[in-house]
């Protein structure tokens, strides 16, 4: 049953491994024990900013592979994506790893959007192993976006960090003992009129809202069927506007809400309004959220990837930020 | 739900700007910066031959060497985090815009990346700055010449 954005997969593709490397930075989040990989050098020793967003991204890879003990010959379809012009540190990843590829944007929500593609190809039939996920470095993204990394601008306190980070998921069709995709749902590009790039949590929470209503609603569920619901990197901000958001919707338990962006550096107010970025709930779902899902302290869970479709361009234009928010279910039995 | 709507919701959670804390931090930073140009300009004026009207300009230069300093080490960011406009106004406020894009660019190439990106965000200062200084001088110009002030 395919109707409405929504997606169902009744042969559960599963999770079976996955690969996260972050940041120096990084080794503030709450999540760091999970993360697999973290580097000393915030451009992991690479020559410029793009290229350690590249190897960021393809050390997740090796690693997601190698835990199956796999190599990138072995996998049918790649499929990541990242902030950066043209995604060129995926390209290059993609050059590097060689598995057929296919780009995917849906900005800070490619996390979601990757593995929602990845398990309709497993779904169909067509890929026995398929690497999806997304991945940001701080530097890159912040001169794509804003200013120079040096440059003295003060940030307010909805204004988010961008994470350098990746989260890689390897999915195959079903096997026992690893968490499982049952279904999604593909979100609606929301546009609420905001203008503000520091405060994109105010311009994505609608997005999160909406997806949400319309995956609760779509496949039949309630928020209390889940142990969490995660969103991607709405931060403090966005997230108490989310929330109220969903109150309006007349659900009042929110004691399973969470936020990946708000929770990655713990709230710390050095990094305002918390992280941002593909990799941001990327990394946090692939490690932090997938490794509860394997000691079975959740059995099922919500995730819903939210991102901002904006570009420096569009904001200068006086253009409003359009968001975006995919959600995907899994489950361990 | 409309977008009317939606900003209600929107501004009743979002934290308003705290003007007062933001002004009183950027007068003390921008205070700062200023007091110390003032020793340095007393410095070239004490020790060398220098008038108060002529030691402005080896001061900008050292104020601005140092930015370039701090810009380097990574601190003027922190300064300017700190003291939003008070960071942001003063001469070395301006190199820190020129030097961290020069900085930002330098892995295109030192013609198309640092040469072409180095007054990216500074070139708008130096454009209405001289515009600005222009129309000035025109109006004063006029003035003196109908004989109502004088140079």
């Amino acid at each position: 049953m395919v109707k409405k954005g929504l997606l169902t997969f009744p042969s559960l593709p599963s999770i079976v491994a996955t690969g996260v490397t972050a940041g120096p930075l990084e080794k503030k989040s709450p999540f760091h024990s999970h993360f697999d990989k973290i580097y000393d050098d915030e451009s992991c020793d690479a020559k410029t900013n793009e290229h350690g967003h590249a190897k960021l991204m393809e050390d997740a890879c090796m690693i997601a592979l190698s835990k199956l003990g796999k190599v990138p010959s072995d996998a049918d379809f790649f499929l990541v994506g990242d902030l950066v012009n043209q995604m060129t540190p995926s390209n290059f990843t993609a050059t590097s790893i060689g598995i057929p590829y296919i780009g995917v944007f849906a900005a800070c929500a490619t996390s979601v959007s990757s593995m929602l593609l990845a398990a309709l190809l497993t779904e169909s039939g067509m890929s026995q192993l398929t690497i999806a996920g997304s991945a940001s470095q701080h530097n890159a993204i912040e001169r794509q976006f804003r200013y120079p990394i040096e440059y003295g601008a003060q940030k307010g306190e909805t204004a988010q960090w961008t994470a350098t980070a990746a989260g890689i998921a390897a999915i195959t069709p079903h096997r026992n003992g690893v968490p499982s995709i049952v279904c999604g749902t593909f979100g609606k590009a929301v546009d609420m009129g905001m203008t503000d790039p520091l405060n994109m949590g105010a311009a994505m929470a609608p997005a999160a809202a909406d997806t949400l209503k319309r995956h609760l609603e779509g496949h039949n569920k309630q928020v209390s069927d889940y142990d969490c619901i995660m969103t991607g990197d709405l931060g403090k901000n966005g997230f108490a506007i989310f929330i109220k958001l969903v109150q309006n919707q007349g659900i009042t338990n929110i004691d399973n809400f969470s936020d990946a962006g708000m929770e990655f550096y713990g709230k710390n107010p050095d990094f305002m309004a918390g992280a941002s970025g593909a990799g941001c709930s990327a990394a946090v779902y692939l490690s932090e959220v997938y490794a509860k899902l394997l000691s079975k302290e959740y059995k099922k869970v919500l995730l819903i990837a939210t991102g901002a479709l904006l570009s420096p361009m569009s904001f200068q234009q006086g253009d409003t930020i359009p968001s975006i928010a995919h959600a995907i279910e899994l489950t361990m039995k | 739900m409309d977008k009317e709507k939606y900003a209600k919701i929107e501004q009743s959670i979002t934290p308003t700007t705290p003007i007062l804390k933001n002004v009183f931090r950027a007068f003390i930073t921008g205070g700062t910066i200023c007091l110390i140009a003032q020793f340095i300009a007393v410095f070239y004026m004490t020790f060398f031959n220098f008038t108060e009207r002529t030691a402005s300009n080896p001061t900008v230069a050292t104020m601005i060497f140092i930015s370039m300093l701090l810009t380097g080490f990574g601190l003027y960011k922190k300064i300017g985090q700190f003291g939003g406009a008070g960071g942001a106004v003063p001469i070395t406020g301006f190199g820190n815009a020129v030097i961290s894009a020069a900085i930002e660019h330098k892995t295109e190439g030192y013609v198309l990346g640092v040469g072409g990106n180095m007054f990216k965000l500074a070139g708008s200062v130096i454009l209405f700055g001289v515009f600005s200084a222009f129309l000035v001088a025109l109006v004063k110009t006029i003035l003196v010449k109908l004989g109502v002030a004088t140079w």
